[in-house]
């Protein structure tokens, strides 16, 4: 479902070229929910993105769905990150502007729904997370906790296949945190597939499948080693 | 999507109002400028009677020199002379016809402790004020006897039948000028084209005159002419007989000319007259007739000052100045939000939804600086208006009709747009990761 064969990123800055990922080779199967753990800069965020075709990839090959991604233009890349994607930010990225109600509007507007099939899935989904009552509000009006989940709920209300969370749990306290994952294990229990950065083993633990990057590989390494490198 | 984008655009002006309202104000402050010009330019061009006007034609024919041809061959002579005026008017082949000069009076008050003053007029023939649909608060135009008995009859204007009569019914009523006792058959409702199109030999846009009376007694009683005389060859003698005779051109003479096959009768009698005139050793030119209606007349005339021309490319100049400023703020906005374009990047906005959301947003500027548009162009007129109070024609130059209503709003939407192509380019070029990373 989701493939990368030897997929590689380069950032290159007038004086600088950095290599975020090196010959990067992953296959995730559909249901799956896998925790990405690795040292800071390993390369973790920039597989996401490239994985949820928010970055292009230097060079390798990505298949979502069987589909070749390098081969899709911009209209096209934007549907499946519309239709198939849904990201988790560490810094929530809700839009202060919105109250919650527009913000989890935000994905359905680009998807061209109606209004009555729009309000069914935001109100469906601000339910899972238990913040129905909350439509009206403004996100500086929420916890931190709270204001996760709403962008869980904006990442649901398109009911995509995959979830893509970036340290969805780095800006939260350990008990706000369990109940995040909490949720993301309902979910993936609903058949959505999961991937999850997180640098906490304690979480990572929680996913059915870890993997881990340094250096921007996937690597062999024993969770002890990370564990020492952790501290 | 596009009340997604009004809604989205509201928000986004709300959100910054300072900014938004500078670029309001720099797209209202430019297009004030251009439309305060353009309006005058429009209004100096405008036509003064479209419902009729390609029935009327200005008569010319080349009675000029062969060896030094009238504006260098490009067109025949714009007025008449004397001898022709007189032929075509006894000749009566179009539905109607006036032969016309500007000519000056001194009113003799009849309270003798009042001082005569002079006022403006005009000799013409009857048929002028139904050719011109001049409007009649009293009264009507002489007849057709009148002008053939050279009668002192007379047309006053609304402002002279006020400043005489004080605005009461004052036909039947005399006025005496320079030695000669008119009677007043009629009195003139408000007219005032926003042209002098039947008489462009002087100021185009002055107030229409004070008093008419027929061209026959005009001529009886040799009264002079306030407009151009042209001579391409000097009268032979010095008495008034000479000059009317001469080949001098000083008349100007409007038919009307209701269809193409009058048109072209018209045309063929024209041609028919001028050749008999080279018979007798006039019009050595080549035959070169013309039938000019209002809206050729007035640019064959060059109704529109160039200066105004000059004006306006400046205005457009400083247009172009606010409209950079627009896109500098502009941008500025742009660089503020490229977290909340990269995060709707993320979600699934593609370049061409952001592209919509940002054109709209600057539409409603532009909308925005065009209605307050309106209101600096206003401004604007008004100024041009006060500094320019003692001609009494800038005041109907200065109107804004709704077609430059219309315009200032359209100008400044395009305008907007224009200034927000780059900016939205920019924006979305933002990648939809960029500004998420934290780290
Ligand atoms: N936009 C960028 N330009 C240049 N270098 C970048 C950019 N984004 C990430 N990097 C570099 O790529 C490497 C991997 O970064 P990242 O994927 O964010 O690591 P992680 O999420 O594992 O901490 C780091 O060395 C980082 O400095
Ligand atoms: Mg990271």
């Amino acid at each position: 479902m989701l493939k990368m064969t030897d997929v590689s990123k380069i950032y290159r800055t007038d004086t600088v070229e950095t290599h975020a990922l090196r010959e990067f080779s992953l296959t995730v199967d559909e249901g799956e929910f896998v925790s990405v753990t690795g040292p800071s800069g390993s390369g973790k965020t920039t597989f996401l993105n490239i994985a949820g075709l928010l970055e292009e990839m230097t060079s390798g090959t990505y298949e979502l769905d069987g589909r070749d991604i390098s081969k899709l233009n911009d209209r096209e890349r934007s549907r499946v990150r519309n239709e198939k994607i849904g990201f988790i930010f560490q810094s929530f990225n809700l839009i202060p502007e919105l109250n919650i109600f527009d913000n989890v509007d935000v994905p359905l507007r680009y998807r061209g729904l109606n209004a009555a099939e729009r309000k069914r899935r935001i109100e469906e989904s601000l339910d899972m997370v238990g913040l129905a009552s909350r439509l009206k509000h403004q996100p500086a009006q929420l916890s931190g906790g709270q204001q996760q989940r709403v962008a869980i709920a904006r990442a649901l209300a398109g009911e995509p296949r995959f979830l893509l969370a970036d340290e969805p749990t780095g800006n939260l306290d350990t008990h706000m945190a369990d109940s995040v994952l909490d949720l993301l294990s309902e979910i993936n229990s609903n058949g959505v597939t999961i991937i999850m950065v997180t640098h906490e083993l304690t979480l990572a633990d929680r996913a059915k499948r870890n993997i881990f990057v340094r250096d921007g590989q996937v690597t062999d390494a024993a969770p002890e080693f990370l564990r020492a490198a952790n501290g | 999507m596009f009340r997604y984008y009004l809604k989205l655009g509201a928000l986004s002006i709300r959100a910054n109002p300072a900014l938004s309202a500078l670029m309001v104000a720099a797209i209202a402050i430019g297009i004030g400028a251009c439309m305060t010009i353009f309006t005058i330019q429009h209004m100096m061009g405008s036509n003064p009677i479209p419902h009729k006007s390609e029935q009327l034609r200005h008569v010319q024919m080349d009675s000029w020199s062969d060896a030094n041809p009238y504006n260098g061959g490009a067109n025949p002579p714009i007025q008449l002379t004397y001898t022709d005026a007189r032929n075509l008017l006894a000749a009566e082949q179009a539905v109607r016809q006036i032969a016309t000069f500007k000519s000056g009076r001194i009113v003799e008050p009849e309270d003798p402790d009042e001082l005569p003053y002079t006022i403006s007029g005009r000799a013409t023939s009857k048929d002028f004020f139904a050719m011109f649909d001049v409007p009649f608060k009293y009264g009507s135009a002489w007849d057709a006897a009148a002008d053939l008995s050279e009668e002192f009859v007379a047309v006053i204007s609304e402002p002279l039948n006020e400043r005489m009569f004080g605005g009461e019914d004052s036909t039947g009523k005399r006025v005496t000028m320079n030695g000669d006792t008119f009677r007043i058959v009629g009195v003139l409702d408000t007219w005032s084209p926003v042209v002098k199109f039947y008489d462009l030999n002087n100021n185009a846009h002055e107030p229409v005159e004070d008093i008419f009376f027929p061209f026959s007694t005009a001529m009886a009683n040799e009264y002079g002419n306030d407009g151009n005389t042209n001579c391409w060859k000097p009268p032979e003698g010095g008495d008034r007989a000479a000059f009317l005779n001469s080949e001098c051109i000083w008349i100007q003479f409007w038919v009307e000319i209701p269809n193409q096959a009058a048109e072209t009768e018209y045309m063929n009698y024209l041609d028919a007259y001028v050749e008999q005139q080279k018979e007798l050793g006039r019009f050595p030119r080549p035959l070169d007739n013309r039938l000019p209606d209002v809206e050729e007349w007035m640019i064959l005339n060059e109704v529109v000052d160039d200066d105004v021309s000059v004006l306006l490319g400046l205005a457009v100049l400083f247009l172009i100045v606010c409209l950079l400023n627009t896109i500098g703020l502009l941008l500025a906005k742009v660089m503020r939000r490229t977290k909340d374009i990269s995060l709707r990047r993320a979600l699934g906005a593609s370049k061409a939804s952001l592209f919509g959301q940002y054109i709209i947003e600057a539409g409603m500027i532009g909308v925005a600086g065009g209605l307050l548009g309106i209101g600096t162009t206003w401004l604007g007129l008004l100024g041009i208006r006060n500094l320019f109070n003692r001609f009494d024609f800038v005041e109907k130059l200065t109107v804004m009709d709704w077609q430059m209503t219309a315009l200032a709003i359209a100008l400044a939407v395009v305008s907007a747009l224009a200034a927000a192509l780059y900016p939205t380019w920019r924006a979305c070029q933002v990648t939809p990761a960029s500004q998420l990373r934290i780290q």
